[in-house]
Parts: C-alpha cells; structure tokens; sequence
C-alpha cells in the first residue's frame, strides 16, 4: 500500500555552515575562478576551436598589453569604483538607489555646462570650483528627490531612481539638441576647459582622486557616528527609532552623500577624461556599480577588487573580439561564465550540501 | 500488546552543528493524551515537525500502527491521519471557518459548503467545541481560530492531534475549555500530543510526560507518579528552586503618572482607550492581558514610539522634582529632558538590538551620540560590552560576534544589561522571559528585583501569571485597550486576573 513517492529516496540536503576562516573563503573563491576558466575553456573550444589558452592570454594582453592599456584599465576601475562608492552608503542603508547612471549624467551634465558656458569668461581655477560644486549639486538634487519622497511619503525608491535615469538622459539629449548647431549633433571636447593634467599623466587625477575617496568612504562608514546611523536604519528601522535615531534624516542625508559621489564621478568623467557628453557617457556603470558594491559586500576596501574583476573581464574580452575576430558574443559568455561562478561560490560559502545516507527504500 | 498509535525510534536530526533532536524514542496509544515537555530550544518543535512533514530526519524510524512509514510531506502525514495545530495559525481571515476547514482538500466536497458547515457541526457538537461555522476569520478571538484549527485536522480524519503550545496565546479560563475538549477527545480513542513548557498544564492534563533537554531525549514518565520538581529537574538538569523573592516595596514615590492616554491606529480601530495608571519608584508593576490586549501600545506609547491622540504621560523627575509631560516626545527628546527611561522590547532583534551587530556596537545604541566629534568612540561600550559578559554570565564568542548568533537567554542578557547599565529610573519590560530557558529567566527576575530594590520603577509584562503574582506588587490587567482592573499581587488569585482579562472585550461590544 505504500505510495511510489515514499519509495524516492531524498538523497541531500542543504545545511547553513558557520563561518569560515577567511583563507578557506579565498580558496574557495579562487576554486570557483579555475573552475570558472576551465568551463570557459571548454566551451571556447567546442564553439570556435580556438586553443583556449591562446584566448586567455589575449584578454590578459587587452588588460595588461601596453603603457596605455594600463592606464586605461586604471581609469575605468577608477570610474566605476567612484560610482560603487556613491550608492554603497545607500546601499547599507538598504535604500536600493539604482538611480546611480542618472546622477552621473547630472553631474557630467552640469560639468559641461559648466564648461561650454563659462569657460572662456573665467580663470581656470575659479572655473574649476564652479564646476566641482555645480556637478555635485546637480547629482544631489538627482538624488535627493527619491530620499525626500522616500522619508516623508514612503514612495518605492527602486522605482523613482530608476525613472530619474531616463529623465536625466533625456535631459542630455535635449541639451546636446538645442547647443550643439553641428550636423552630426556630437559636442566636440573642450580639453582646454578640463581639470588638470598630472605628470603629463591625463587619468592620473582620476586614479590618486577616487583612490583617496576609497579611504574617505571606508572610514565614514566604519568609524563615524554618521556611518554608524547608516548601518541602524539599514538594519532595523524599528530599532533606530527605537534609540531615537530620526530615520527621515539619515535617508535624507545619506543620499546626498551617494548624490555628492555621484557627482563627482560625473565630474571626473566628463571633466577630466571625455571633455564632452552623450547620453552614453555613464555607459551603463550607473548599474554595474550595484553589482561592483554588493559583491564587496559593501566594502569598499574590497570594491577595488571587485571594480578590477569586473574591468579586466570587460577588457580582455573586447580584446579577445579583435585578436579572434570573433563575435562580441562569445566574450560575453566567457565573461558571464566566470561572473557566474564567482557569485555562485557564495552559495558554498554560506552553505554545504550534506548527503544523507537515510535516504533508504521502503519496503 | 497492542500497537501503539505513532512510536518513534532513534529520531536525530541536525541542523549545521546543532542537534535539534538526538536518538529521540517516544510513543502515544490511542486515547491517550502525552505531553512533551522541554525548555525552549531543547527540540520539541522539530520533532513535532518531523512528524508533521514539514522536515526529514536524518536517521531513524517512525511506526504508526506498528508500520513503518516515511513522511515527507504534510500531505502524508494527512495520509496517516496526523493532524498538527500550530503555534501560529495559518488561517485566511477573510474567509469563514467552514471556508478555512475545507481549502485545500481535493474532490468535489470543497464546492459543497453547507454540507461542511454541517459536518463541522456535528464535529463541534461531538467534543464540545463552540463555534459558529459561518463566521469569518477575522471576526474571530484567538481562541475561535484555535478551536478552527482543531476542527480542520478533526474534519480530515485525524487519529493523531498534535498542539504546538496551544494555551500560550489562552486565557486561564479558554485554556479550562480547551482541556475539556482534549479529554473528550482522548475519550473517544484519539492520541493527542501537547508540546509546552508549563508544568501546571503537564500534570493537569496529560496521562504521560515526554521530556526533552537539548535535543536530547530523558525520559518519558506517568505523570500521576511525578511531580513539578521532578519534572523540571528532568528538563533543567540540576534541582533549582522555583521561588522568586519578593521583597517590600521601599520609598514609593509615583515616578510616572499616565492619564487617560487614547491612542487611536491609522485604520481608526482604538489601540487604547482611556488608559491610567501609576508607576511608582521601588515597586514592580505587572501588566497582565491576553496578547495584543495593547500591552505594547502602552509601554511604546510611553517611550515616545506610538503617536498619542489624547491624554497625558507625567513623569516627576526625582532629581530636578520637575513634572514633564512626555506626550508627543521622539525618544530622543525624551532622553534629553533628562528622563532615565529604559525599554526592554517584546522584539528583541527587530527593534532593541540589531542582530548582524557585535555586542559592542549594540551597546553603542544607547550611548554613540555622547561627545562632540565625528568618529565613534568605540572603548566605553567594548568595555561595558565586556562588563555585561562577565556579570550576567553570557555565552558568547566574543563580543563581536553578532548577537543574532547567541540563543534567545542571551540575547536578552545583552539587552536587559544594556538597558540597566543605563541607570534608569524607570525601567520597563516587554515579555522578558519569552523563550528563555528556567535558569536564563530567573536571571531576569532577579535583575528586575534588584532594580525594585535600588528605587526603580519598573512595569513588567507579562504572560506567565504565575509569575505575575509571584514576582509583582501591583497587577495591572489590560483587556482591549482598556485598563480592566488593578490588583494587589499579593493577595490576588489568577481566577481574579483572568476574568479581569476578557471584561473589556464584553465592554467594546
């Protein structure tokens, strides 16, 4: 009279680990790195019969291959870490600002303004205060709306920074419409208006900048009594009231922090490196930067690490597009094979599967 | 012999490093009624569970009627006419009882709702159940949808009942009638097995007692050849004494006067109606009522947390002899008239403490804001954090371990220490022995006493009335947001409290 489902033995089952030691969490990551290279491999092979090994030192050459490539690696991790940086006060804050890409593009936004308005009327040096100020305010103004309407009125901040986004592209595209008078309807660069070259190194400013932020942020959060607030609300608002933290007013306050990066992103990007805008400028890291923080769990410290990956990947497979001559597409996959595995690793960190042997047949 | 009804043989079950249940043997013949006693945390959900379909063992057996069966699913313990009533019900309010009894069952029955409303009858008229089949969910007291799930699982067939905890949301009275019917029930051949921590209920009701301390399994005894000091030495592990010394109150002054205080909930339903009464230095106020009587609303209300819509909060202050109203005051300002008010919260992790914290940073709560500058100072809570470990004896890692971590006793260690270390003059508790083992809550007693004793005004809810009585001066009982009486606890009967418990309901209606 037993059912046949009784008969199917359960075979495993998945169990929360403790803790591990920090050197069995690398060696875990760094398994899920070469596992993630060696799937990769594979599938390069069956589809291009390419030698995977040659792919390989191809995107290290797109990362690593000359002086300029360097730098340009450096630049990029620098953007986007400066992005990741700007929602993760947020972020901890468990206020899910995907409005990043629309407050960079503000920032920028003003920053050209900025440029194309008042750059031959004054000297360089108050041009540059100018600017600086005018793209962290307009990021904070981005930023600050959903925080305000968020507090006082409980509005889905997902939602609200998300739209904010396309109005700030919209924003670009009408501004480059109405100023640029050119046919082709693209701002050639002002590089005689951006922010200082050092060294004769133009993304040198960029790098020691968001370098100098990573310690800024990482000390606000983990040692301040701002930092401090964020972390509460972030994990109870019951509990913040509870100690009479005014909720509304850290929200209020931490998205200006997360605009005022922002800001300055859009600043470094448009002020010193493009020298112009499109509404491509942000170029979708708005987005990349949520990934960049959470993998990071919110560390900035490890941002730098989780920005490089995210960089080096993007790098090395546009080179492996050109060395190949193959697809964009195929890049792509590799690059979301190792995303895959790095992020399914921490699965493993949290849990193990345990085989039960009791998984015996009824008679 | 006769087989009995469910057996269990070497019954383990682990989760991660814990071992929930190890080599657990227990059984119930029909008509028998079997309690399984333990501490909270010593297994005896979990093994309920198992039995329930809701997890797998990891090894051993489990025999009904002398057949060994797998269970996998609440849908095979149906199967094998296992019926569980939880804890926490799972009802949809605005469907009526009837509704709720036969969702989910398969077949053409379920379209039939005046032939259920008639079996669910019979069935009510059978045990003595009370309850009109028709009416919704949510119309109901919380002792009308417990009754609706004992009658879902009766409705399937059930032979084998099993009561998650069933009087901890009841009365004293709804918990005479609820015994009532579960002796009907053993009468009429079913195996009824009750889960509880209180022993009073154990040797009143049930034929046999199962015990369980930490995960392990003891022993099961008749329970007509034990008493409550045996049992609770089976459960502890040790022979404690359950007294709690009460001492006189001493320079009573009146600390905190609340009058008339109505608070009014954003959907328009009365949280409070009317409420006043006095907290004075040097005595323990008890707050009695069945759960979600307003007892939270109350003491939030006074921390500043629950919007007031009229009446006053006075609290005379002892070292200024000024009079302030708290009405209206965020926690904070509160704090800043110089008020020395602490709160032990019914959530311990969602609203006193922060789980993913260390208990430094938790001690950090009350005391960051001190100083000018920017940065946190980081040594007085470490050292408070280390003060609080020794003294109240917490099991921890260490102090950054986060406290979500620790098991419930010390948890509430960290935030009652927390809150004292505060120096208050009042000081008032939220059920701060839910879910603590025997030795943890007579630490928490004790703590209180002293507190009593160096002049603090502390309210105390409760839930336990036993405890009410034994620990309290004065007995505050609350019933639908109104203040229904206030006893002497000294001289009052539980009977007393209990009917004082549901008279403002009557009133309401």
């Amino acid at each position: 009279m037993q059912s046949t489902k009784q008969k199917k033995a359960l075979s495993f089952h998945i169990v929360k680990r403790d803790p591990l030691p920090w050197y069995k969490g690398l060696a875990i990551r760094a398994a899920a790195i070469v596992l993630a290279l060696v799937v990769a491999g594979v599938i390069i092979t069956l589809l291009t019969d390419k030698n995977p090994l040659a792919v390989y030192a191809s995107m290290l050459d797109g990362a690593f291959g000359m002086d300029i490539r360097i730098w340009s690696l450096l630049q990029d991790i620098a953007i986007l870490l400066c992005i990741s940086l700007a929602v993760t006060p947020a972020f901890k804050m468990k206020f899910w600002n995907c409005g990043a890409e629309g407050q960079v593009l503000m920032g920028g936004l003003a920053t050209v303004t900025v440029m194309m308005f008042l750059g031959d009327k004054l000297p360089l040096p108050l041009l540059l205060v100018i600017m600086i100020a005018a793209s962290i305010l307009a990021s904070i103004i981005w930023a600050v709306l959903p925080a305000i309407c968020k507090a006082y009125w409980n509005t889905n901040e997902t939602l609200f920074t998300l739209m904010m986004n396309y109005v700030a592209i919209q924003l670009v595209s009408y501004f480059l419409k109405t100023f640029v008078k050119t046919g082709s309807g693209v701002l050639s660069p002002m590089p005689q208006f951006g922010l200082p070259v050092l060294f004769g190194h133009q993304y040198l400013l960029n790098i020691i900048i968001v370098a100098v932020l990573t310690v800024v942020v990482y000390i606000y959060l983990k040692y301040t009594k701002q930092g401090y607030e964020i972390a509460v609300v972030g994990e109870s608002e019951n509990t913040a009231n509870y100690i009479g933290i005014n909720v509304k007013k850290v929200v209020i306050r931490t998205l200006i922090v997360s605009g005022a990066l922002c800001g300055i992103a859009g600043l470094l990007l448009v002020g010193g490196t493009n020298h112009t805008i499109n509404t491509e400028t942000a170029g979708g890291r708005g987005f990349t930067a949520i990934m960049v923080s959470w993998l990071a769990k919110f560390n900035p410290i490890f941002m730098v690490f989780t920005s490089f990956l995210i960089v080096f990947l993007q790098k090395g497979s546009q080179q492996v597009s050109t060395d190949f001559r193959l697809p964009q597409a195929i890049s792509d996959i590799v690059t979301g094979i190792i995303l895959f595995f790095i992020i399914g690793c921490e699965f493993f960190l949290n849990y193990k599967i345990v085989v039960s042997k009791n998984g015996k047949e009824n008679a | 012999m006769a087989n009995a009804a469910i057996e269990l043989k070497n019954i383990t079950k682990t989760f991660g490093n814990v071992v929930a249940n190890r080599d657990v043997c227990l059984s119930v013949n029909h008509g028998e009624i079997l309690s399984i006693l333990g501490e909270n945390g010593s297994g005896k959900t979990t093994l309920m569970n198992m039995i329930s379909g809701i997890y797998f063992p990891d090894s051993g057996q489990i025999f009904i009627e002398g057949k060994e069966v797998v269970i996998r699913s609440p849908k095979d313990a149906f199967d094998h006419k296992i019926g569980m009533i939880h804890q926490h019900f799972k009802l949809v309010d605005v469907f009526s009882a009837t509704e709720n009894i036969i969702l989910g069952l398969k077949g053409k029955e379920k379209f039939k709702i005046k032939e259920a409303a008639k079996k669910v009858e019979e069935i009510s008229h059978k045990y003595g159940f009370d309850i009109d089949p028709m009416k919704k969910i949510h119309e109901m007291s919380v002792s009308e949808k417990q009754t609706v799930e004992i009658i879902k699982v009766l409705y399937r067939g059930a032979d084998i009942l099993i009561l998650d905890e069933p009087t901890a949301v009841l009365t004293p009275q709804e918990t005479q009638k609820l015994f009532a019917v579960l002796r009907r029930m053993r009468d009429d051949g079913k195996s009824i097995i009750i889960i509880t921590h209180k022993l009073h209920e154990v040797l009143s009701l049930s034929d046999r007692v199962s015990v369980l301390r930490k995960g392990e399994y003891i022993g099961t005894v008749t329970t007509a050849d034990t008493n409550e000091s045996e049992l609770t030495e089976m459960m502890v592990g040790k022979k404690i004494s359950l007294n709690i010394h009460r001492s006189e109150p001493k320079n009573c002054e009146d600390r905190l006067c609340v009058e008339n205080i109505n608070c009014i909930s954003r959907e328009g339903v009365g949280l409070l109606n009317s409420v006043s009464f006095t907290a004075k230095s040097g005595e323990i106020l008890g707050i009695a009522g069945i759960a979600g009587s307003g007892q939270r609303e109350l003491l939030e209300a006074i921390a500043g947390l629950q919007h007031i819509d009229s009446g006053k909060i006075i609290y005379n202050n002892p070292k200024t002899g000024t009079h302030d109203n708290l009405r209206d005051k965020t926690p904070l300002q509160i704090r800043e008239l110089g008020v020395r008010l602490s709160f032990v919260p019914e959530d311990r992790l969602g609203m006193g403490l922060v789980g993913n914290m260390g208990i430094t940073d938790n001690m950090m709560l009350r005391s960051y804001r001190k100083g000018r500058s920017m940065f946190l100072e980081r040594k007085g809570p470490h050292d408070l954090a280390e003060k609080i470990i020794s003294e109240l004896e917490v099991v921890t890692p260490g102090s950054e371990t986060p406290v979500r971590r620790l098991s419930g006793g010390n948890v509430q260690k960290v935030l009652v220490g927390r809150e004292i270390a505060a120096a208050p003059t009042v000081l008032m508790a939220a059920y701060p022995v839910r879910g603590l083992d025997i030795n943890s809550s007579y630490t928490i007693y004790n703590l209180l006493n002293q507190q009593k004793e160096r002049g603090v005004a502390v309210i105390f809810v409760g839930e336990d009335l036993d405890v009410l009585l034994e620990l309290c001066d004065r007995i505050l009982v609350i019933g639908s947001g109104c203040v229904t009486g206030i006893v002497d606890a000294r001289t009052a009967t539980k009977e007393e409290i209990g009917l004082l418990m549901t008279k403002g309901k009557g009133e309401e209606k």
